[in-house]
């Protein structure tokens, strides 16, 4: 039997009132062990003005590469609690913020681990269906052989890598940007 | 790990593409470059697990959610959850949101001059059951206008959003109400060019799920992406 997926339409202007009960800007609490990060941005549209009414959902391993998911069969630790997902919308002005621990790395297809990312699905009005990103890590030395970075154009790479926040420990900065020179790697999964 | 079987791509024409100028809202904010061909990896094959500890009781009822009874006509959307090889996608997220009966959000930006009802908030969740059904109690939404170009207005819809199990098979569609009129005019409902994808957005009429003196049944059956082939089975 061979079916097609249904046809994606967009989250629309009021997505709030269904979505926002799930809204998970933490994706680390209490006895999740790794480093802490808070990752800040903007979504921004081809004016190069803040979108505020976007939604961002991240998937992540826990620091030790590990996925809170059937499939991931790697034996490695998994804290309690630690499910990996987020979701958070933008605000006014196309800002939006979460805190996590850094994940570790985790297998990829060539039989290498992937340098530590985020999967990024992003949502708004406007979009037909979601945009498929990823977040990388600065001065990770993993970039450099990370599989799916493998796959960038060398000058647009740096479009999915968070940049440290000058003077603030912890403190990362990564933009969705739509359209224009700066325009963020989006994949097709 | 090594073994590893990705999710399935689309069919050319049944997905939308990021820009639909119809729809003017995608302009701005449909990215110009195509996207980068990944192959999925564990990342995309894995995806967030809810489980019945998050789901609210009353959440798939949306005509018991107040004290009241909500304005409109009382009706059941359900359907199946499956996957491209027919499968049944069991104990995943469904969630939903709509107008109420007279075409209006509760959200602060919709400002269309048309009564909130105080019974009534138009959010559901539930998961899916072992055989991939749904079920959800509500009323029929109301058709509404937008600014989208001269004399626009939506055609009566639900909106889904869907994880699957996969990273890679999530979704978020629209569901439409057979027979509405405004449908062929709605540059969201066409922006998939295959003209059958598009009608697979319009629920049927369904006797088997109506319920005598009570509410209308409709049924939306939901597809996502299934495996590329079929994985070993233990």
């Amino acid at each position: 039997m061979s079916l097609q997926a249904t046809t994606s339409q967009t989250v629309g202007p009021y997505f709030l009132i269904g979505l926002q009960w799930l809204f998970v800007d933490n994706l680390a609490g209490q006895g999740v062990t790794g480093e802490r990060v808070e990752i800040a941005g903007r979504v921004l549209d081809a004016d190069g003005q803040g979108v505020p009414d976007a939604m961002l959902e991240l998937w992540q391993a826990n620091s030790a590469g590990k996925y809170a998911h059937p499939e991931d069969t790697q034996e490695k630790p998994i804290e309690k609690g630690f499910q990996g997902f987020g979701r958070i919308p933008t605000a006014d002005d196309g800002s939006f913020r979460f805190s996590t621990v850094k994940p570790g790395r985790v297998p990829g297809p060539d039989g290498k681990l992937q340098a530590p990312h985020i999967d990024v699905s992003v949502f708004m009005r406007g979009l037909l269906r979601r945009l498929v990103t990823r977040i990388y890590f600065p001065d990770e030395p993993a970039n450099a052989e990370d599989y799916a970075l493998s796959l960038v154009e060398p000058s647009r790479r740096a479009t999915l890598i968070a940049r440290k926040s000058p003077g603030r420990e912890g403190m990362l900065e990564w933009n969705v940007v739509l359209q224009g020179p700066e325009e963020t790697v989006f994949f097709d999964v | 790990m090594s073994n590893l079987v990705g999710y399935r791509r689309s069919y050319p024409g049944t997905q939308p593409n990021h820009l639909h100028p119809p729809y003017v809202s995608s302009i701005k904010r449909a990215p110009s470059r195509s996207p980068v061909y990944l192959p999925h990896t564990l990342s995309e094959v894995t995806g967030p697990v809810f489980d019945s500890s998050i789901v609210e009781a009353k959440a798939c009822d949306l005509t018991h959610q107040h004290h009241g009874d909500p304005l409109g006509e009382r009706i059941i959307v359900s359907g199946r959850v499956l996957d491209e090889n027919g499968r049944p996608v069991p104990h995943t997220l469904v969630e939903i949101w709509q107008a109420n009966a007279a075409g209006r959000y509760r959200h602060k930006v919709d400002q269309h001059d048309a009564p909130l009802d105080p019974n009534f908030t138009g959010t559901g969740h539930t998961l899916t059951d072992a055989n991939g059904h749904y079920r959800f109690v509500t009323i029929r939404p109301g058709e509404y206008p937008w600014r989208n170009h001269y004399n626009a207005w939506r055609p009566a819809h639900i909106h889904f959003s869907l994880f699957g199990p996969a990273f890679a098979t999530r979704l978020v569609t629209q569901m439409f109400f057979p027979g509405d009129p405004l449908i062929p005019f709605d540059p969201i409902f066409n922006c998939t060019a295959d003209e059958k994808a598009r009608n697979r957005l319009i629920s049927l009429f369904d006797w088997e799920t109506t319920i005598p003196e009570q509410a209308l049944g409709y049924k939306f059956d939901i597809v996502l992406a299934g495996r590329d082939a079929t994985p070993w089975e233990k």
